[in-house]
């Protein structure tokens, strides 16, 4: 017979075993309940790559079409178009896209795979509104040194031609560009890219 | 008769006594003091509106449903076709506003009278867990109707989420269920809605009046009444809540229901403070309204949100803002070093900056219902004007006043003229 006022070791041993499995049978329990959170299958296919014909699209035409629940933009810039986004270089807040908004392969100059192609996502980074486009014409709107690109009506973010965001405005980042590949000369797959995304 | 229901009571009591001695301890010899005020009511007041609200939600779940495709119709359907539909709607959205009114109230008194202060440390962590939790249910709830401003208020919302470095994107996609507010996201907040938040906001409320009636009620003079005791052992200067504050409540009640009737016949939408006129549009997920606004009790916290500049291309700091200035009320007990509870018996410190903290909290307030151009907009540039926006600049002000007012406190409290306490309560 073991002392009555000195705890029982092997008991103790017990209660502790019995506690640290229980513990972890609790957090594996918990484990469908946290994973039920995530995307069903469903929401996952709905969210699967689209595919873009933009054979048709003009120069200086913009192309809106929906992925993931987001409009996409597909903008095909002029030469004129490009030329201006040497002259804001100065006035946008990451002009070289260092700031991750973009895959790899479009952090260079124009943000994009083939120079004229713009494909990014037409939300704004501040709070999620979709900008609206505003060529060269609105100067009297936003400035004389305005030269063509996007403006959100929320809250007054500015974003150039190739969707990098102007100094001073509230959003943070540049627009998104999504991961996309061209699967040939007029379609765009947007959603996945050569590494599978 | 009266002896039947004697008969009953006793045959009752003597099989389940927990019932008696529960009734006594918290109602017919729970002993208040004798001196409560106007304040005193909103307590009474905030069980008052859950019951109201929990009713009333009953009700709406009834006609109800929680389907992308059917949400914004099914509520219209209440409002149209289901019987007495529109009032219990209304019962609802005005139940939603008044529970932040008396609740803001209710949180106000505890400034005033230092209700916060030890031994009720416990009693005021409750009540923030209860305000919080009230904030997810009114936030969850808000995405119900699927207008534009439930769609964009929630996409907004959850996108603070996104900002959290590193995990912040999948933590969004996980609490939407989705890649954008979905249907998904829909039917879970109804869940969180309509079951899991209720469930613990009651269990809140109940922990909050139990730990209250442990340690004793707090009063306008912010005396310990169970210092001075009769040699009953019952406090002086204390009264049994039944009949004596039932009774008050209850007056207090109908001056609130007059009141809360006069908003739910004549004007339910308050001038779109409490029902925001975009939420009569249908939720588009291509389309941004061009003003969003929260609901006004949000209002001062989305002013802070606003108000923090992103900082190394991440908005992340304004939400770590947004987030710090909701927490900081749990430190409330401690940061107040003051040596007596009542403003009644406190000195200038403390009543100015009491009285800046409530004006900055409204100008907060004002500012979040606002877009950043109301005041207009400086006339000059200069190197550190990011925005010119008076109001973005206003809301600036204010949230350092906001942080000034806690992180200050212990000194100001410590370092405030104090007048003597009175041993009993002033009448």
């Amino acid at each position: 017979m073991s002392d009555p006022n000195k705890p029982d070791r092997a008991r103790r041993s017990l209660l502790v075993a019995t506690a640290a499995i229980g513990g972890a049978a609790s957090a594996g329990a918990a484990v469908p309940f946290v994973a039920s959170w995530f995307p069903s299958e469903r929401a996952r296919a709905a969210g699967a790559p689209i595919e873009v014909d933009i054979s048709n699209l003009a120069p200086g035409e913009l192309g809106i079409f929906e992925w993931r629940g987001k409009p996409v933009w597909v903008f095909r810039r002029t030469k004129e178009m490009l030329a201006t986004l040497r002259k804001v270089d100065a006035k946008v807040s990451d002009p070289k896209s260092d700031v991750p908004q973009q895959p790899e392969y479009a952090k260079n100059e124009n943000r994009s795979l083939k120079p004229d192609v713009m494909v990014v996502v037409g939300i704004c980074t501040h709070l999620g509104c979709s900008p609206k486009e505003k060529g060269a014409d609105a100067k009297a709107e936003l400035g004389a040194d305005w030269e063509g690109g996007f403006y959100c009506p929320c809250h007054g973010s500015k974003f150039d031609l190739a969707g990098r965001v102007y100094k001073g405005a509230p959003a943070p980042t540049n627009l998104e560009v999504p991961p996309h590949m061209y699967l040939s000369e007029g379609r765009i797959l947007v959603g996945e890219d050569k590494k599978g995304a | 008769m009266a002896s039947r229901l004697m008969a009953l009571w006793d045959w009752v009591d003597s099989r389940m006594p927990t019932l008696g001695e529960e009734y006594r301890k918290h109602m017919s010899e729970y002993y208040a003091p004798k001196n409560f005020n106007f304040w005193y009511y909103f307590g009474a007041l905030s069980i008052m509106v859950l019951a109201i609200q929990i009713l009333s939600g009953i009700w709406l779940t009834m006609s109800y449903k929680p389907d992308a495709a059917l949400a914004f119709g099914s509520v219209e359907y209440i409002m149209r076709d289901v019987p007495g539909g529109w009032i219990i709607r209304y019962i609802h959205t005005t139940g939603a506003s008044a529970f932040f009114v008396v609740v803001y109230l209710h949180m106000f008194r505890g400034l005033l009278y230092g209700s916060y202060k030890a031994p009720r440390e416990l009693v005021w962590i409750f009540g923030v867990l209860i305000y919080l939790t009230l904030m997810g249910e009114a936030f969850f709830g808000y995405l119900l109707p699927w207008g534009q401003m439930s769609y964009w208020g929630a996409q907004v919302i959850v996108n603070l989420f996104g900002t959290v470095p590193f995990i912040g994107p999948d933590l969004a996609v996980w609490i939407r269920g989705d890649y954008v507010v979905s249907d998904a996201t829909l039917n879970r907040f109804f869940a969180l809605h309509v079951i899991a938040l209720p469930l613990a906001l009651i269990g809140l409320v109940a922990a909050h009046i139990l730990a209250l009636h442990d340690v004793g009620s707090n009063n306008p003079d912010g005396i310990e009444i169970k210092k001075n005791k009769g040699p009953d052992g019952k406090p002086l200067d204390g009264i049994p809540f039944h009949p004596y504050y039932t009774v008050k409540d209850l007056a207090g009640a109908v001056v609130f229901l007059a009141l809360f009737s006069v908003v739910v016949f004549f004007v339910p939408e308050m001038g779109g403070y409490f029902i925001e006129y975009n939420n009569f549009v249908p939720a588009d997920p291509l389309v941004t309204p061009a003003h969003i606004a929260p609901v006004w009790y949000f209002t001062p916290y989305y002013s802070i949100l606003r108000a923090v500049p992103p900082l190394f291309h991440s908005q992340f700091p304004g939400v770590m803002a947004m987030g710090l200035a909701t927490m900081i009320l749990f430190f409330l007990p401690w940061l107040d070093r003051s040596p007596v509870k009542s403003i009644r018996y406190r000195g200038p410190y403390w009543k100015f900056a009491v009285t800046v903290f409530v004006i900055t909290f409204f100008m907060l307030g004002y500012l979040g219902t606002e877009p950043t151009t109301v005041w207009g907009q400086f006339g000059f540039d200069a190197f550190f004007l990011d925005t010119p926006d008076v109001a973005t600049w206003g809301a600036r002000v204010g949230t350092v006043i906001y942080f000034l007012f806690f992180f200050l406190m212990p000194w100001y409290t410590a370092r405030d003229t104090v007048k003597p306490v009175p041993e009993r309560v002033t009448s």
